[in-house]
């Protein structure tokens, strides 16, 4: 008889081994979302309009220019942002525990030669490309709303790097949003990040108001804390040129930091997701 | 008894588990079996509610990591070759699984994918299984309009995709109306044609008793027996049974008259059990003017309630 070594407790923290496996689950979400391209579609691209319309067109004529620019120049960039950061969030935790809690897709697909690392590395790169979906689909709204305000909402070439950008900021909030259904006990676990992470992330990274206005500790903490800012710093800067001017740092300094930033927190929580659902599911 | 020992031995041994231990926390759910299946052959996994049955078979397919003990399929080690197994291994677990965002034909075509097969293979294979399942006119419906039996054929149908070395089937047809049954059953008649090594759970013994080869009753997580059907039935119960109604005065007059006779009261029920063929009760029937009874071969439901006992277990 040969000795087999036995992983003492099969969750331990590992580094994933990851094949093109990944991208069959990949496939299964994209062939579900061309599926339903309807009831998927229109709703995500409902939130964003409406913000353009109500604070852009609306709101927008009573506030006075924020850095040299009219209001709805300010916020269209952020609206890009937002739009990644739900498409990813979202779909990494409602959509993933519906998948892995209710419809049992995970325990199908690894009876088949796709390990649950690869599961869940599909679903992060899944999420990511509803980031890329719906921030492209933003983008083109934009594009569009700029030919009936003063100045085109979009001023720099640097604007086709969206998708890039909205792959890796995607990815990390897929990831995250992958750490917390690891650890959901039922779906209305997803209440607290969404109010306490997503809805603050939503006003206080630079989006609706410039940040610079507010105190320098809160400059701080958003550029720690909230990865949003990052990703509006980047979007802002690709359709405009510039970032705010954040604790005395300019773009020069805000656009790597912010890179660097995103793939650092991106690869932490990728790596943290994936075992935190082994440990979830493998007992 | 040599021959026995020689075609043994030149058998070929597709799974193999030693030591076998599934826990979850303290309760210990597979303690510690031994087991080989040879390939080709059909085995029968028995046992009551709860036993262990479908903890080893997930086992088997590497959902579950063993707590101790040693698994091997087809030669490869469920700890460490899970990808090399799972490529040979076709399941149809217990629970449906089925991809409720696809239609039936997607739930094969996108299954398949995950095993490499191409779109249009897949799809062949795919339109095949339907056809022998009887989906064909479902193909284009979302699995969430389909009966319960229509899912167990699909289940079915999907874990015959890769084309299976080992097959798991973890209760393929329990909720199965009798045509349906018998449609289950030919197909696993035909894979076994095949060669292909078969692991069937099942709460129903006759489907037990005419598809298996070898049959292993587990409970509360051990192999308590394992054996041809026939041997087992030979060996624990003997060849026929008579059933008659409950009479306290008939049980000495019974033991007198067949020695070698077993009695079992179930209620208000007598069985009594013999080695001997049918004819062995006629006279004494008469003789008591016995109307109301049953004479019928000795069968492997007889074994599995002497073996796991009468009284009822827990229900999940
Ligand atoms: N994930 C789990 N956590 C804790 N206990 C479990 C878990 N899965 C199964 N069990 C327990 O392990 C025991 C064996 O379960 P298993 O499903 O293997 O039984 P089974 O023989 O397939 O039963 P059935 O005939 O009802 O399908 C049961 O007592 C069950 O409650
Ligand atoms: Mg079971």
């Amino acid at each position: 008889m040969t000795e087999v070594n036995i992983r003492k407790s099969p969750a331990k923290f590992s580094i994933p081994k990851l094949s093109s496996n990944v991208w069959k689950v990949w496939q299964r979400n994209a062939d579900v979302f061309r599926k339903t391209i309807g009831v998927n579609f229109l709703p995500s691209m409902l939130e964003p309009v409406l913000y353009l319309f109500a604070f852009g067109f609306g709101l927008g004529g009573f506030i006075p220019e924020i850095n040299g620019v009219s209001y709805i120049n300010f916020i269209a960039p952020a609206l890009v942002a937002i739009s990644l950061m739900h498409g990813s969030f979202l779909d990494c935790t409602y959509g993933s525990f519906v998948r892995m809690y209710y419809q049992k897709t995970f325990d199908a697909i690894v009876a088949t030669p796709i390990s649950l690392e690869e599961v869940v590395a599909g679903e992060l790169l899944w999420g990511a490309t509803r980031g890329v979906i719906n921030s492209s689909l933003v983008l083109v709204v934009i594009a569009i709303s700029g030919l009936f305000t003063a100045q085109p909402l979009i001023t720099a070439p640097y604007f086709l790097l969206i998708p890039l950008i909205a792959f890796f900021g995607g990815l990390m909030f897929s990831a995250i949003a992958m750490c917390f259904t690891a650890i959901a006990p039922n779906i209305d676990f997803f209440n607290y990040p969404m109010f306490l992470l997503i809805t603050p992330m939503l006003f206080l990274s630079g989006t609706f108001f410039p940040l610079s206005s507010l105190p320098q500790t809160a400059q701080a903490i958003a550029l720690t804390v909230l990865p949003l800012t990052h990703i509006v710093n980047l979007t802002r800067s690709t359709l405009t040129g510039s970032t705010e001017t954040l604790l005395s740092l300019n773009t020069q300094t805000l656009i790597p930091l912010g890179i660097i930033w995103i793939i650092i927190i991106a690869a932490i929580f990728f790596l943290l997701s994936i075992n935190l659902m082994k440990k979830r599911l493998i007992h | 008894m040599e021959w026995n020992i020689f075609s043994q031995e030149t058998r070929d041994v597709i799974i193999k588990a030693t030591g076998l231990t599934k826990r979850y926390g303290d309760f210990v759910a597979v303690d510690g079996v031994d087991f080989e299946v040879y390939r080709g052959e059909c085995v029968g996994f028995l046992g009551p509610n709860g036993a262990g049955k479908t903890t080893t078979v997930r086992m088997m397919y590497c959902f579950l990591p063993p707590t101790s003990g040693n698994l091997s399929i087809a030669g490869f080690s469920v700890q460490a070759d899970d990808r090399e197994i799972k490529c040979v291994v076709g399941v149809a677990p217990q629970e449906d699984n089925l991809d409720v965002d696809f239609s039936v034909v997607e739930n094969l075509v996108v299954y398949a994918r995950y095993f490499g097969i191409s779109k249009v293979d897949a799809l062949k294979r795919a339109d095949e299984q339907l056809a022998f399942f009887q989906l064909q006119e479902k193909r284009d419906m979302s699995v969430e309009a389909l009966s319960t039996d229509m899912k167990r054929r699909l289940i079915f149908a999907r874990a015959l995709l890769n084309n299976p070395q080992v097959l798991l089937l973890d209760e393929p047809t329990t909720g199965l109306d009798p045509q349906v049954r018998h449609l289950v059953w030919d197909a696993i008649r035909q894979l076994k044609k095949l060669q292909v090594t078969i692991i069937l759970t099942t709460h129903y013994m006759d489907e037990a008793e005419i598809l298996c080869d070898r049959i292993i009753i587990v409970d509360h997580g051990k192999i308590i027996e394992d054996g041809k059907p026939k041997e087992l039935i030979k060996r624990y119960i003997g060849e026929t049974v008579l059933e008659l109604d409950y009479n306290e005065a008939l049980i000495p007059i019974i033991k007198e008259t067949f020695s070698d006779a077993r009695v079992e009261v179930v209620g208000e029920l007598m069985q009594v059990f013999t080695p001997k063929p049918y004819g062995v009760f006629e006279s004494f029937l008469h003789e008591h003017r016995i109307q109301n009874f049953t004479i019928r071969k000795a069968n492997l439901e007889d074994v599995f309630l002497k073996l796991t006992g009468r009284g009822l277990r827990e229900v999940d």
